[in-house]
C-alpha cells in the first residue's frame, strides 16, 4: 500500500491529527500541501522556537526584533538600519549557482519588504576541501552565483568569510546577510488589514520551480543517489526582475500607496497570504485564476506552494490601485489583483479568526478554507530530546598537545595561504559610494546612506562570523566566542556592536545530540550578547544539515552591526603596515590549542576545552580598539587586526600579504598556544608610536607585548 | 532652467544614483532620463552610467541599443554635445555603433571589482582636457565584460587619430592595447570602463574621478 499523502509531504500522523482538529474534517490535498510547507521545519521553526526565546532581543535602539522580515535598529536622525541573515545550504549543495543566487535574492526581498533599500550583502561560506572535485564545483558555483546575482541586482557585497573544512564537502554552508537603510517613516509591517483592500501580486509569473523547497530540500538531510532528483526543488533566480521589483516597491512605499507588503519566499503564496492575513487579523480570499503563470496546466497546489522567485504580495486600498498599476507599468513589472482582504469570521471552534480561502476564480469553486493563523503561527512546537554527546566530558580533558609542534612545522605554516581576494574581487563592493573599509579587512565600514533615502554623517561596521570547530569542541563557549569575535571585528573598524542577527546551522533535530548542541549554542550567543550589550534582532535556523547520516559540526554564524563616526584619514588597514613599524599583541595570552584550525587540520584533534572570557576585559579591549581606530593618528596606528581563526600566525600573515611588507616575530615572546590558539579577544596593532600606544594600554589596564616589527618581504622568526 | 546633465536609466542600470551624487558634489544641475524618453535637447551633456541594462541579457548593451532613448542619444551626439558612457554605458555605446569595437569577457573569465591605475593617453577629449598627458589616475573598475577588442584597422585608426584616451598601467582584463577609454572621431562621445563617479573622495579610496568628471562638465559648459 502506498504511504498516506501527509507522510509523503513530510507531516507526521500527530500533525495530521492536529490539522483535522483545526478543520474538524479531513483536509483536502491542497490544504494538506499548504500545511506541509507552512509546518515544515524551515517555515515554522518548530524544533528551535522553544529555545530561541532565551535570546536577548531588546535594546535601546531596537525598532523591530525577531518575527519581522528583518531586524531594524535606529541609527538616529530619522534613519533606520534593517538587517537579516539566512542560510541557503541545501539548495547550494544541489545546484550551487542557483542555490546561492536565490539565497541572495531572498534575503534582499526581506530587506525591502520592511521598506529599506538594500545597501550591502555579506556571506559566510564553509566549503569542502578544494582538492575534492565536487567541493571545487560547489565553491565555484556558489561564488559565481553570489557574484552573478548580487552584482546584477545592484547591491554591493562588502564582506564575508570563506573557510574550507572536510566536513562540509557534501553539505556546504552558504549563509547570506543583507543590510538596508530606510527613513524611519517608511518602515512597514507585513500585515493585511482593512476589509475590501486588494491583494496584488507583483513580479515574476509563477512556475513549477521550487515546489516543496522548504519541506523536501530544507527540512531533510542528504545521502544516497536521489539527491540530484531534488534539483527541481531548487528555485531559479533572475536578478533583473528583482532589480525592477526593488525599484518598484521602494517607489510604492515612497508614494505611500501600500497598506502592507510581504515577500514570497519559502512556501510561496501559502506563506505570504497566511502570514499577512494572520498578522493583520483579517480573512483573505485568493482567486487562483488571477495568478500569472509561467507554465500551463499547473495544479492549484503547485500555484499555492511554488517558490518561484522575484515575487511580492502588496495590500492596496482600492482607491490607490490605478496608481499602483501605473507605477508597476513604469518599472516594467507585472502586477495582478489576485484577491481581497475580508473581515475575520467566527470559525468552527467559536473563535473569531482570519480565514484564508482559495478559490479557483471569483465566485467559483472553493478549493481551500483554513484559519490563516493555523498555517502561519500554530505549527506544533517541539521540545525535542536533548543529550550531551557520549564521551563529551571526557574529551574536554583530552587537550591537543603542543609537543609535535616543532620549529620546522611553524616555519612551514608561515607559507600556507589562501588569498580571499580571489573571491571578493568577483563581487561589486563599491556601489552606492558607502564603502570606507571593504572586504579583506576584519569588518566592513560603510557610510550610512542610500539612493532615495539620503545620508547621515555617520557610518556602520558589519562583520559575519562563524566557527564550527570552536562550537563542536564546546557549543556554548564556541557560540559565545563567535559573538566575541564578531564584536571585536567591528571594533577594529571603529564600530561598537549594538545588534546582531544569527543563522543557526545544525544537523538533524531528531538526533538528541544535535538538539543539545543547538540549545547550548543559543545559550552561548545569549551569554555573550547580554554581557556585551548586543541585541539579537532576528535570525534563521537551518536544520537537517547532514549527509549520509553524519551531522555537520554545529555552526551558529552571526552578522553583527555597530555604529561609528566617519573616520578621519588615513584609515587604519591591513595594507598600511610599513617597514620599521612595531607589532603589538594586546590581550590575555591564549592557553589552549583546542578548537583551532591547527588542532583540527594538523593534529587531528577536536578535543580539549575551549577558552572562556572575562567580559569586563573584552569590553575594555573592544573600547580600546575603537579608540585606536578613531584616533589612529595620535597613536601612530597603521593596522588594527583581530586574532581569530588561525591564531596570531595567520593574523600576521594576513597583514604581511596585504601590506606586502615582511614581519620579524620575536619567537621568545610568543608561545605555541599564542601563535596557533584562536582566543578572539586579542588584538594585533601596528604602530609607529610605541610610547604613545604603550601609555594608552597601561592606562587601560590591558596586557600587551611588542611581538615584532615590519621589515623585508617574508614573515619570519627571530 | 539651467542647462543640465542627463543621466540615462535603463531597467537594470544601477550606477545612476552614484553619478548623480558625483554631479551634486560638483554642483551641477542634472536629471534622470528614463529609457523611454526621446527628447534630450534641453541638456548639455548625457552620461550613460554603469549597471546591467535590461539585465545584460543576450549581451551587455544588446537590448539597450533598441531602447527609445538611444535614437535620441545618437541625435544628441550629432549636435556636437558630449556623451559619456561608463562601464555598461561604454558597452551600450559600442553595441549602438556610436563607438567602434566591442567589450568581451575579461581574459581571466571572471568578474573583477578592484581599483586600478590608469594613465592619460590623450588630452584631446572631453574627459581628459584638464589632465596632464601620462598622468596616473587610481580608478575603480567593476565588470565582467571589460576586455576591449576591435578590428585591426579600427585599432590603427584609434591610434592614428589619437582616440585612445586612457590606458591601464597593469592591464587587468586583456583589453587590446591596454585600452580603458576611447572617444569617437568627433571627440564628443567617450566610452570608459573605469568608474570616475566611484573615485570622488579619498575616504572611499581615490579622488581621481573628480578630475575626469570636472573636465567633462567644463567642456560641456555646465561647470565653469
Amino acid at each position: 500500500m502506498a504511504e498516506p499523502l501527509h507522510i509523503a509531504l513530510g507531516l507526521t500522523d500527530e500533525e495530521f491529527a492536529m490539522i483535522r482538529s483545526v478543520l474538524q474534517r479531513d483536509p483536502n490535498d491542497l490544504e494538506l500541501a499548504m500545511y506541509s510547507v507552512m509546518w515544515s521545519e524551515h517555515c515554522s521553526y518548530k524544533s528551535s522556537r522553544v529555545h530561541l526565546r532565551r535570546l536577548p532581543t531588546e535594546g535601546p535602539s531596537v525598532i523591530m526584533g525577531p518575527g519581522e522580515n528583518a531586524g531594524v535598529i535606529d541609527v538616529g536622525d530619522g534613519f533606520a538600519l534593517a538587517i537579516r541573515m539566512e542560510s541557503h545550504n541545501h539548495p547550494s549543495a544541489i545546484e550551487p549557482y542557483q542555490g546561492a543566487a536565490t539565497g541572495v535574492g531572498g534575503i534582499l526581498r526581506d530587506i525591502f519588504t520592511v521598506g529599506a533599500r538594500p545597501v550591502a550583502l555579506l556571506d559566510s561560506l564553509w566549503m569542502g576541501p578544494q582538492n575534492d572535485p565536487k567541493s571545487r564545483w560547489i565553491f565555484k558555483g556558489v561564488v559565481s552565483g553570489i557574484s552573478g546575482y548580487g552584482n546584477a541586482v545592484g547591491v554591493p557585497t562588502v564582506g564575508g568569510e570563506t573557510h574550507f573544512e572536510e566536513k562540509f564537502g557534501y553539505n556546504p554552508l552558504v549563509n547570506v546577510a543583507a543590510i538596508g537603510i530606510a527613513p524611519k517613516e517608511h518602515l512597514i509591517k507585513a500585515a493585511a488589514t482593512g476589509a475590501g483592500n486588494l491583494v496584488v501580486l507583483l513580479g515574476a509569473p509563477t512556475g513549477r520551480d521550487g515546489i516543496g523547497g522548504v519541506s523536501i530540500l530544507a527540512s531533510t538531510g542528504f545521502g544516497g543517489e536521489s539527491d540530484s532528483s531534488k534539483r527541481p526543488s531548487v528555485q531559479v533566480g533572475d536578478p533583473f526582475e528583482e532589480k525592477k521589483l526593488i525599484e518598484l516597491c521602494l517607489d510604492l512605499l515612497r508614494s505611500d500607496l501600500l497598506v502592507g507588503i510581504q515577500d514570497l519566499g519559502g512556501a510561496g503564496l501559502s506563506c505570504a497570504t497566511s502570514e499577512t492575513a494572520a498578522k493583520g487579523g483579517s480573512s483573505m480570499d485568493i482567486y487562483l485564476d488571477k495568478v500569472p503563470r509561467r507554465e500551463s496546466c499547473m495544479e492549484p497546489f503547485e500555484v499555492m506552494i511554488s517558490e518561484s522567485q522575484e515575487r511580492m504580495l502588496a495590500i492596496v486600498h482600492p482607491s490607490n490601485l490605478d496608481k499602483v498599476l501605473a507605477l508597476a507599468e513604469h518599472w516594467e513589472v507585472q502586477a495582478s489583483v489576485v484577491g481581497e482582504v475580508k473581515d475575520p469570521e467566527r470559525w468552527l471552534d467559536g473563535k473569531v479568526r482570519g480565514i484564508l480561502r482559495v478559490y479557483d476564480h471569483r465566485d467559483g469553486e472553493l478549493l481551500a478554507e483554513v484559519p490563516a493563523g493555523s498555517l502561519a503561527d500554530e505549527a506544533p512546537l517541539y521540545d525535542r530530546e536533548r543529550r550531551e554527546p557520549e564521551g563529551w566530558k571526557r574529551k574536554l580533558q583530552d587537550a591537543p598537545s603542543v609537543d609535535s609542534v616543532t620549529e620546522d612545522v611553524l616555519n612551514d605554516l608561515l607559507k600556507t595561504t589562501f588569498d580571499p581576494s580571489t573571491v571578493y574581487r568577483q563581487y561589486d563592493h563599491q556601489l552606492f559610494l558607502n564603502t570606507i573599509v571593504g572586504p579583506g579587512e576584519d569588518a566592513a565600514l560603510l557610510r550610512i546612506g542610500a539612493p532615495g533615502v539620503g545620508r547621515v554623517e555617520r557610518s556602520f561596521g558589519v562583520s559575519v562570523d562563524g566557527n564550527p570547530r570552536w562550537c563542536v569542541v564546546h557549543p556554548r563557549r564556541g557560540a559565545a566566542a563567535t559573538v566575541v569575535e564578531s564584536v571585536m571585528n567591528i571594533a577594529c573598524v571603529g564600530a561598537k556592536a549594538v545588534a546582531l542577527v544569527d543563522c543557526l546551522n545544525f544537523g538533524n533535530p531528531t538526533h538528541p545530540e544535535v538538539m543539545w548542541q543547538l540549545s547550548e549554542s543559543i545559550d552561548g550567543v545569549a551569554e555573550a550578547c547580554e554581557a556585551l550589550g548586543v541585541a539579537v534582532v532576528g535570525g534563521n535556523v537551518s536544520l537537517y544539515n547532514e549527509a549520509n547520516g553524519v551531522d555537520i559540526d554545529p555552526t551558529p554564524t552571526v552578522t553583527t552591526v555597530g555604529l561609528s563616526n566617519i573616520p578621519s584619514l588615513p584609515v587604519p588597514s591591513l595594507a598600511r603596515s610599513s617597514v620599521g613599524s612595531s607589532l603589538y599583541l594586546i590581550g590575555e595570552s591564549c592557553e589552549t590549542l583546542s578548537g583551532s584550525a591547527f588542532a583540527f587540520d594538523f593534529l587531528n584533534s577536536d578535543g580539549g576545552n575551549l577558552f572562556t572570557f572575562d567580559y569586563d576585559k573584552v569590553t575594555r579591549l573592544r573600547d580600546t580598539a575603537i579608540e585606536l581606530f578613531e584616533h589612529a593618528d595620535a597613536y601612530g596606528v597603521e593596522t588594527l587586526h583581530n586574532v581569530s581563526s588561525g591564531g596570531v600566525l595567520d593574523a600576521v600573515r594576513e597583514i604581511s600579504a596585504s601590506s606586502r611588507v615582511g614581519c620579524v616575530l620575536y619567537r621568545d615572546k610568543l608561545t605555541v598556544m599564542d601563535l596557533l590558539g584562536e582566543k578572539p579577544d586579542r588584538l594585533l596593532v601596528t604602530t609607529t608610536s610605541d610610547t604613545e600606544l604603550e601609555a594608552l594600554l597601561l592606562g587601560k589596564g590591558l596586557s600587551f607585548v611588542r611581538i615584532g616589527y615590519f621589515d623585508g618581504g617574508d614573515v619570519l622568526f627571530a | 532652467m539651467d542647462k543640465a546633465v542627463g543621466v540615462v536609466v535603463f531597467p537594470g542600470t544601477n550606477c545612476e544614483h552614484d553619478v548623480v551624487e558625483a554631479l551634486v558634489d560638483l554642483g551641477v544641475p542634472h536629471r534622470l532620463i528614463w529609457h523611454r524618453e526621446t527628447d534630450l535637447m534641453d541638456l548639455e551633456c548625457v552620461i550613460i552610467p554603469g549597471g546591467f541594462a535590461h539585465g545584460d541579457y543576450l549581451r551587455p548593451g544588446a537590448i539597450a541599443k533598441f531602447s527609445p532613448v538611444m535614437k535620441a542619444v545618437s541625435s544628441f551626439a550629432t549636435s556636437g554635445r558630449s556623451v559619456l558612457g561608463i562601464c555598461n554605458g561604454f558597452q551600450v555605446l559600442t553595441e549602438a555603433k556610436l563607438l567602434e569595437g566591442a567589450l568581451q569577457k575579461n581574459a581571466g573569465l571572471s568578474f573583477i571589482c578592484d581599483v586600478v591605475e590608469c594613465e592619460v593617453a590623450s588630452r584631446n577629449s572631453p574627459v581628459t582636457s584638464s589632465l596632464e598627458l601620462g598622468e596616473k589616475l587610481r580608478l575603480p573598475i567593476n565588470h565582467f565584460e571589460g576586455n576591449y577588442t576591435c578590428a585591426e584597422d579600427d585599432l590603427k585608426r584609434l591610434l592614428d587619430e589619437d582616440r585612445i584616451i586612457l590606458r591601464y598601467v597593469d592591464n587587468p582584463n586583456g583589453s587590446i592595447g591596454d585600452i580603458a577609454a576611447i572617444c569617437n572621431k568627433d571627440r564628443n562621445i567617450v566610452g570608459m570602463m573605469p568608474h570616475p563617479e566611484r573615485a570622488m573622495s579619498d575616504l572611499l579610496g581615490s579622488s581621481s574621478g573628480r578630475k575626469i568628471l570636472a573636465s567633462l562638465l567644463e567642456r560641456s559648459a555646465v561647470l565653469s
